[in-house]
């Protein structure tokens, strides 16, 4: 298993890798083999999926055909932290070298047994061992060329991400803060400090692309004080103070998909990753709006969370085409008027229909019937989608319609308890 | 009890979604058959022979519940009475209907059982003798509706049962039954 020699990656349940804070994706490759000529007890990484990020490679062990259960015998998902890279050697050039699948090899340092880890490096009888990237598939695969590979691969390498972490922790305004207006300071400080980086970022695209990530930190710092604020004075709080921060803390949850998948970093393999971030991204929504919500409203959530990286309509209908290919708790719906949703596999038409029946049988809707509001109100859903369920409901033969000047109104249907051979009674 | 004069209305008729055309199959069959049933009900008891989907009709709307029925509505449930032989359309652009709510072969023999209780066999009668004169006052046949009672007879002349004789005007043909 890899986990002996490298050290494991986390993923998510619909098959993405888990990133670290401030790790962002930069590249994606098909069918990339991992070797290690040094260490004869090197695990088999074959055909996998290999991911660059700022701070890792990760290899992903090739797809299982969905229902088998051979999962156990695949190999699991690896990483190459950077910071124990040591060297990389671009892709050899040479008539020798043309016919074969290209290679880039990595020097690493590991400890003395082998393992190669962040701190692998470190310590008495530390080596040196070098890692080969057989990229097979990288001519008709997404990412481009081997040397574009290489290039983005140097990239991460030279930015040295994660060694900025650190810093940004521990950094704190120096200022002794003294009585009133000490705080009144720190209060203006802080305020100058976040309009400067807001000014910054909209300077222009360029620059927010690079703040980007600066900006997601903010709104998770925010989020986070909002929720510890929360904690602290629960009682104390009024109610208008509550709902504001509430508003704020749902504004924040929304900004956050830190690493957006795209054309430029996943190439060929851009749907199937789209379709599983999305797979990720919309559980949180699905449990708030009550198991199903409208592609129309996940399409602007999705894309307010990718913040610049937008993605077209047709992408996410092709994201959410592919999850059938999948094994995610997910799935796509078209109702017969043409509406798609979202929706949990667990959901069940049944339950809501349950929930519509008893809202029919009060003695209001008795007689004067519900409308789609009326049902949307009580489902804690949208009044689109809320139609969608009574329009089921009614080709189901539970409801039927009334269709008049005041409106478009459900009913519960009657009609079938109506003797005909007895029409007064 | 709601009431249109003496006609009793069923309590389905103050149900709203009673008076918009339901498009679920299973649901229109069963509003379509309570339809037909409570206009062959109505011109039964009120003797209303013709409706025209264009033209009031008590049925066709409630004031209590401010709803009446589309016209394609209307149309929807005539012609399925018209399928049923309940009805038959007078013209092909569906203006009026006529209401059989009894078949014309049942006129035909409520004409036979007013001839031979009234001694009428091998006698002549005018058309309109029998839908207003003296005799058939207090019988299904007075009042009724002229074309109908005109398909009655024309079903009996071709079971040789009676004989029409064209008179000088359409108010005086004249009919001889046969015993």
């Amino acid at each position: 298993m890899a986990g002996r020699y490298l050290p494991a990656a986390q993923l998510t349940g619909s098959g993405r890798p888990v990133l670290h804070p401030n790790e962002i994706e930069s590249s994606l490759l098909q069918s990339v083999d991992v070797e290690c000529e040094e260490n004869p007890n090197f695990p088999h990484l074959k055909s996998g999926l290999l991911i660059l990020t700022t701070h890792r490679l990760l290899w992903l062990p090739p797809e299982s055909p969905p229902n088998s259960n051979s999962s156990s015998a695949a190999a699991a998902a690896a990483a190459i932290p950077l910071a124990a890279v040591t060297h990389v050697f671009p892709p050899k050039k040479s008539v020798k070298h043309m016919f074969a699948s290209p290679r880039v090899r990595l020097q690493v340092s590991a400890s003395r047994d082998g393992v190669i880890g962040e701190r692998g490096g470190e310590g008495a009888g530390a080596r040196s061992l070098v890692i080969t990237l057989v990229l097979r598939g990288s001519k008709s695969g997404g990412g481009g060329d081997p040397d574009g590979f290489f290039g983005r691969l140097w990239e991460a390498w030279r930015g040295r991400a994660w060694e900025g972490e650190g810093r940004v922790r521990v950094r704190r305004i120096a200022m002794p803060v003294v009585g009133i207006s000490g705080l009144l300071r720190r209060e203006q400080e802080i305020w100058e400090s976040t309009d400067k980086t807001l000014q910054d970022a909209f300077l222009d695209l360029n620059a927010l692309m690079s703040k980007a990530k600066e900006m997601v930190v903010l709104a998770e710092k925010m989020r986070q004080k909002l929720l510890s604020g929360l904690a602290n004075q629960a009682n104390a709080v009024k109610d208008e103070e509550m709902g504001s921060k509430q508003e704020m803390q749902d504004w924040m949850l929304s900004v956050g998909i830190a690493s957006p998948v795209t054309k430029e970093s996943a190439g060929a393999l851009y749907h199937q990753q789209l379709s599983r971030q999305l797979a990720d991204f919309v559980k949180l929504p699905l449990e708030k709006s009550g198991g199903m919500i409208a592609l129309i409203d996940i399409y602007c959530l999705f894309n307010r969370a990718r913040g610049t990286e937008l993605i077209s309509p047709e992408d996410l209908l092709q994201a959410c085409a592919l999850w059938e290919k999948f094994d995610v708790p997910v799935m796509h719906r078209k109702f017969d008027s043409g509406v798609m949703v979202i929706q949990n596999k667990s959901h069940s038409d049944e339950e809501v229909f349950e929930r519509i029946k008893a809202l029919v049988l009060k003695p209001d809707a008795l007689k004067i019937g519900i409308s789609p509001s009326d049902a949307a109100m009580t489902l804690g859903i949208a009044p689109a989608m809320a139609k969608e369920h009574l329009l089921t409901a009614e080709s189901k033969g539970l409801l039927c319609r009334d269709v008049s000047p005041e409106g478009f109104r459900f009913y519960i249907n009657l009609f079938k308890e109506i003797d005909v051979n007895n029409i007064h009674l | 009890m709601q009431k249109l004069g003496d006609f009793k209305l069923p309590h389905f008729f103050n149900y709203p979604p009673y008076f918009t055309l339901q498009p679920i199959r299973d649901t229109r069959e069963k509003q379509v058959q309570l339809w037909k049933e409570l206009i062959i009900d109505y011109c039964k008891t009120q003797k209303v022979f013709v409706i025209g989907p264009e033209e009031e009709f008590p049925l066709f709307s409630n004031p209590v519940i401010e709803r009446s029925l589309s016209h394609d509505a209307r149309e929807v449930f005539l012609s399925a009475l018209v399928q049923e032989g309940r009805a038959e359309w007078v013209d092909k652009g569906h203006k009026k209907c006529l209401i059989l709510w009894l078949r014309i072969q049942d006129w035909a023999d409520c004409i036979l059982r007013f001839v031979k209780d009234n001694g009428f066999e091998d006698g002549v009668l005018t058309v309109e003798e029998i839908r207003s004169g003296i005799d058939s006052r207090g019988t299904e046949l007075h009042g009724m509706d002229r074309t109908i009672l005109m398909k009655a007879l024309k079903l009996l002349e071709h079971k040789g049962k009676a004989t029409i004789f064209k008179g000088t005007s359409a108010d005086d043909e004249g009919v001889k039954f046969s015993a």
